[in-house]
């Protein structure tokens, strides 16, 4: 066991790991931050989207040790620090972005990530954008809905 | 996936050292390399990252020369090699954006995968592969799917692109692995013009040499129309057949030479 330390949305964290430990198994078994869902575990899906150093990867195909003294930022992270949704999340609930949810957190994630980049967002960039997230419930017409309001509601 | 030791050495030297023992694997961005060993098509006892190596950064253009680190991911190609614009476009519709801010031009071209896109660009455009301990040219490096003139333990530090005249990528693409289904790379390059296709044959990329003369002689589209691409020897899956990928080699072909 090797150990790790980084940064979880702004929080110091630390815990024991194996070399083969992924960083989504590190936020979920050792911090308990469940919100990002492990889908395919074949990195297709995208439903294990977070960020590190700011950019979006799939957290099931990057090992604990290889996020070694980075920032990470999770769903977790993405709600107001009163408890309340996020304007990204607020948006995902106010134009039915989710229906099952289990993509939800990626989504979101990769909706941060792109709207960190590009406030504008066309409808083409916000779908190229999700190329890697796939949902099996909303047929997506309703996460760039959500995806819009949310650049025009922060912008 | 089988239990290992990651090591993150921050020099090319310190990585060679630990590549020397026989089952020590180099780690690019692990797009690849992670999902195989989850399989457990792989499982090396050390697996050496090259993301902390400085050095293996970074794209530079001095002399005609484009540089490009190792361990370069696909979404600082995709920002920073303005100087080939092809290659900008190429690195931008490589798998995804989550896998573009991982995955490594090295990575890309030490495992050559017989659809990815790099090995096409790396050949079309004449570049040199930079290891540790040599240099060589694309024309020697790829051989045969998933193979390559790599030694065990041999890291790409960079790769030379010579800036060509005009360059272009056409990729036909399979929407689910996001890989070429078929890509032809058309470039235009001071040696004359070169064709390199991925995706298309068994053997892996390979030069369309035909082309590529016929081209010498009419740089237009034109030029290929008595061409044709025997469906021997290719890729035949669920996705197309090897006659569908032999008239996509001759389609693309035209296409690239077009937007050149
Ligand atoms: S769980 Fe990581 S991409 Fe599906
Ligand atoms: S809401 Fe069910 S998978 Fe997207």
């Amino acid at each position: 066991m090797t150990k790790v330390s980084m940064t979880v949305n702004g929080k110091a964290v630390s815990g024991e790991v194996e070399g083969r430990t992924l960083l989504a198994e590190f936020l979920r078994n050792n911090l308990h931050l469940t919100g990002t869902h492990i889908g395919c575990d074949t990195s297709q899906c995208g439903a294990c989207t977070v960020h590190v150093n700011g950019k979006m990867v799939k957290s099931c195909a990057i090992l604990a040790q290889e996020a070694d003294g980075a920032e990470v930022a999770t769903i977790e992270g993405m709600a107001n620090d009163d408890g309340s949704l996020g304007v990204i999340q607020a948006a995902f609930q106010e134009h039915h972005g989710l229906q099952c949810g289990f993509c939800t957190p990626g989504m979101v994630m990769a909706a941060a990530d792109l709207l960190a980049k590009n406030t504008n967002p066309s409808e083409a960039d916000i779908r190229s954008h999700l190329d890697g997230n796939i949902c099996r419930c909303t047929g997506y017409h309703n996460i760039v809905k959500s995806i819009q309001a949310a650049a025009s509601a922060l912008s | 996936m089988y239990d290992f030791e990651f090591k993150k050495p921050g020099s090319i030297k310190a990585a060679v050292a630990m590549l020397e023992s026989e089952d020590a694997q180099a780690l690019g961005g692990g797009q690849t390399l992670i999902p195989t060993m989850k399989q457990r098509l792989a499982s090396p006892a050390v697996l050496v990252s090259l993301a902390g190596i400085a050095k293996m950064q970074g794209v530079n253009v001095a002399n005609g020369v484009m540089t490009i680190g190792g361990a370069t991911t696909h979404a600082d190609v995709a920002a920073n090699a303005q100087a080939i614009p092809a290659l900008v476009a190429l690195a931008g519709h490589i798998g995804d954006p989550a896998v573009r801010n991982r995955g490594t031009i090295g990575g890309s071209l030490a495992n050559n995968d017989p659809s990815a896109d790099y090995p096409a660009a790396a050949l079309a455009l004449n570049a040199t592969i930079v290891t540790d301990r040599r240099k060589i040219a694309a024309d020697d490096f790829f051989d045969g799917m998933f193979g390559t003139a790599l030694e065990n333990g041999e890291i790409i530090t960079a790769v030379r692109f010579p800036l060509p005249k005009a360059a272009n990528y056409q990729k036909f693409l399979q929407p689910a692995s996001r890989f070429a289904l078929t890509g032809v790379f058309v470039a235009d390059t001071k040696d004359g013009m070169r064709v390199a296709v991925t995706g298309a044959s068994e053997e892996g990329v390979y030069r369309w040499t035909e082309a590529e003369s016929a081209l010498n002689d009419t740089p237009e589209a034109s030029a290929l129309d008595g061409l044709s691409v025997s469906p021997d020897g290719m890729i035949e899956d669920l996705h197309g057949t090897a006659a569908y990928r032999a008239n996509l080699v001759g389609v693309l072909t035209k296409r690239a030479v077009t937007a050149l």
